[in-house]
């Protein structure tokens, strides 16, 4: 008799590899279109140039490693990290700049530690942050979002990005930035008299937040991550920003909307934080990860020197994700609470 | 050490036993002072001079120390050495000196030296260990200069610069820009691409010695092709 001897588990994952890394893409779309429509096609050259760089360096990593180069670059995740690492990077920014970035990204974060699943570090966050202590004065530099200054067209786009020293760039503080700056002002006048402020945040940046608040929500229904980690995050960052808005004087740190929709938040909570290989994996621990990842945000951006916090906050606690794990891990399977404990 | 031969001495130093990239020793100020080519050389060669000294006088002393008290007598060799160095460069190189600061004193506590005292010097005539003090320290010394180069070009775009604190006033104009209109990639200056170009050396010499194995293992003798194993069980009669 020949019968099939197959152990269990049984349960079958229908998402390959391929399938999560191109949900993780689509659902950047909705963000890079209203990055675009308020600051031009500057994110889109990124991208595109991304891309191809880290397609680039992938193969060449997977070649001198000795692996199987289509099998590989087929799933996707090079790409990933080229979009997340482009979307982070301010608009208009130099080829060599991205090219920099992706190298820092794919080779030193990702295929010195072991490829793919092996990566301690975010890869993205991390060619975020060479660029960042490397070229601090380019990482800096903001468009105007259209309504308070003029947004460049395709070409001037094109040529920021491949003739970089012919280009003007006309960049503006970003609201996260001035308010950092503000000591003077009550919060009320400080809205008024900056441009850059629109209802609840910075202009543009409040939609650009909701764009990846929806991407981010597809992901969720699409089960490609749980909730724990960027509720967690959004959570603490949300409750900390009340507890030190103290009613908008010229000493308080901003509005917990004003945290939510600025900057980087919701594209960090939904596609950095959740990062399956460098989170905590216990549900619990995931909580803990993005409740401390909210705590360092709020604390960077108010106190630190940095224009925005999250690539910070997220690489120091993908540090304690395994000592996170260790102290959270679940309870297993018919073993009563407790009762390890002599 | 069984075999004090010099050919053996110096392939161990400069290559297969490289205090820096091998035995992985003398980290903090390989990594703390190679932002540029001139403080690599300066304590590059204040890190010869100190192993030669301390070892030469390790060696002299080796049979009338006892064992109990070695590891003192050792130090206090080396920190006498490492003072006599820090007041000869307060004396000709002073900007260096004071470029340096406290990674010249802090020789004294570098593993390479208190290494070679008591795992060579200690147990060998004088001149095999001046010469393993000598040798070591150019080991140490090249991937100094080496890191040093690396990170002075990518952080900065240029080579050799402010020589003049070392050589003299003629040195000033040694320096090189490689790249004009370079955009100074930070990183490698600041502490993390010490770590980072440290590993990418330890990994090329890696990936040599693989490739020397593979050469050597490809020179061995194969048994010709159709050849026999001889018989060796069985009665003989």
């Amino acid at each position: 008799m020949a019968l099939m001897r197959i152990t269990s588990p049984h349960a079958h994952g229908p998402m390959s590899t391929q399938r999560v890394m191109q949900n993780v893409l689509l659902a950047t779309v909705p963000g890079i279109v209203v990055l675009t429509h308020f600051f031009g096609f500057g994110t889109l050259v990124n991208i595109l140039w991304g891309s191809v760089v880290a397609l680039a360096c992938e193969a060449l990593a997977l070649k001198l490693r000795g692996r199987d180069v289509g099998f590989y670059l087929k799933d996707c995740s090079a790409l990933v990290t080229a979009f997340l690492l482009c979307i982070a990077l301010p608009p208009y920014a130099p080829w060599w700049l991205i090219a920099v970035g992706i190298a820092s990204s794919i080779l030193l974060a990702k295929h010195f530690y072991g490829g793919l699943g092996y990566n301690p570090f975010n890869p993205a966050m991390v060619g975020y942050v060479v660029l960042l202590i490397s070229f601090p004065l380019q990482m800096t530099q903001w468009a105007p979002p259209r309504g308070v200054g003029e947004v460049p067209g395709l070409l001037e786009a094109l040529q920021a990005c491949f003739m970089p020293a012919s280009y003007d760039a006309v960049t503006m503080a970003t609201p996260l930035d001035v308010l950092r700056q503000n000591n003077s002002l009550l919060l009320e006048d400080l809205w008024k008299e900056t441009a850059q402020f629109g209802r609840w945040a910075g202009i543009g940046w409040e939609w650009v937040n909701i764009a990846f608040l929806a991407g981010g929500a597809w992901l969720l229904y699409q089960r490609i991550f749980t909730w724990h980690a960027p509720v967690a995050m959004l959570a603490s960052l949300a409750l900390l920003a009340a507890l030190f808005y103290d009613g908008g004087s010229s000493a308080s740190g901003g509005s917990p909307l004003f945290h939510l929709l600025s900057g980087a938040t919701m594209f960090g909570a939904f596609f950095i934080v959740t990062d399956p290989v460098t989170s905590a994996v216990s549900l619990r621990g995931r909580l803990i990860y993005g409740a401390l990842i909210g705590v360092l945000i709020y604390t960077i951006r108010v106190r630190g020197n940095y224009p925005d916090a999250v690539a910070f906050a997220v690489l120091i606690m993908n540090f304690a994700a395994p000592f996170i794990d260790h102290y959270t891990q679940p309870r297993t399977y018919g073993h009563k609470r407790g009762e390890h404990k002599p | 050490m069984a075999d004090t031969s010099y050919k053996e001495l110096s392939l161990n130093g400069l290559w297969k036993n490289n205090p820096a990239i091998v035995q992985l020793l003398g980290l903090c100020p390989l990594l703390a002072v190679t932002g540029s080519v001139v403080n690599s050389i300066g304590l590059g060669l204040a890190t010869i001079v100190v192993l030669m000294c301390s070892n030469t006088a390790v060696s002299i002393i080796r049979n009338i120390v006892s064992d109990a008290v070695r590891l003192p007598a050792f130090v206090m060799i080396i920190a006498a050495a490492v003072t006599c160095i820090e007041l000869l460069m307060q004396a000709f190189a002073y900007e260096l000196y004071q470029i340096l600061g406290i990674f010249l004193p802090l020789i004294t506590t570098n593993c390479v030296i208190l290494g070679r005292a008591d795992g060579f010097a200690a147990r060998n005539r004088v001149m095999p260990a001046l010469y393993d003090g000598f040798i070591m320290g150019i080991g140490f010394a090249l991937v100094l200069v080496l890191l040093g180069a690396m990170r002075e070009l990518l952080g900065t775009g240029a080579l050799f610069a402010n020589m003049d604190l070392l050589f003299g006033p003629g040195a000033a104009s040694w320096q090189v820009t490689v790249f004009s209109n370079y955009e100074p990639f930070l990183l490698a200056i600041l502490p993390p691409g010490a770590f980072i170009f440290t590993g990418l050396i330890i990994v090329l010499k890696n990936i040599v010695d693989d490739r020397i194995k593979k050469y050597q293992d490809a020179l061995k003798e194969r048994p010709a092709k159709g050849s026999k194993r001889v018989r060796v069980t069985g009665t003989i009669s």
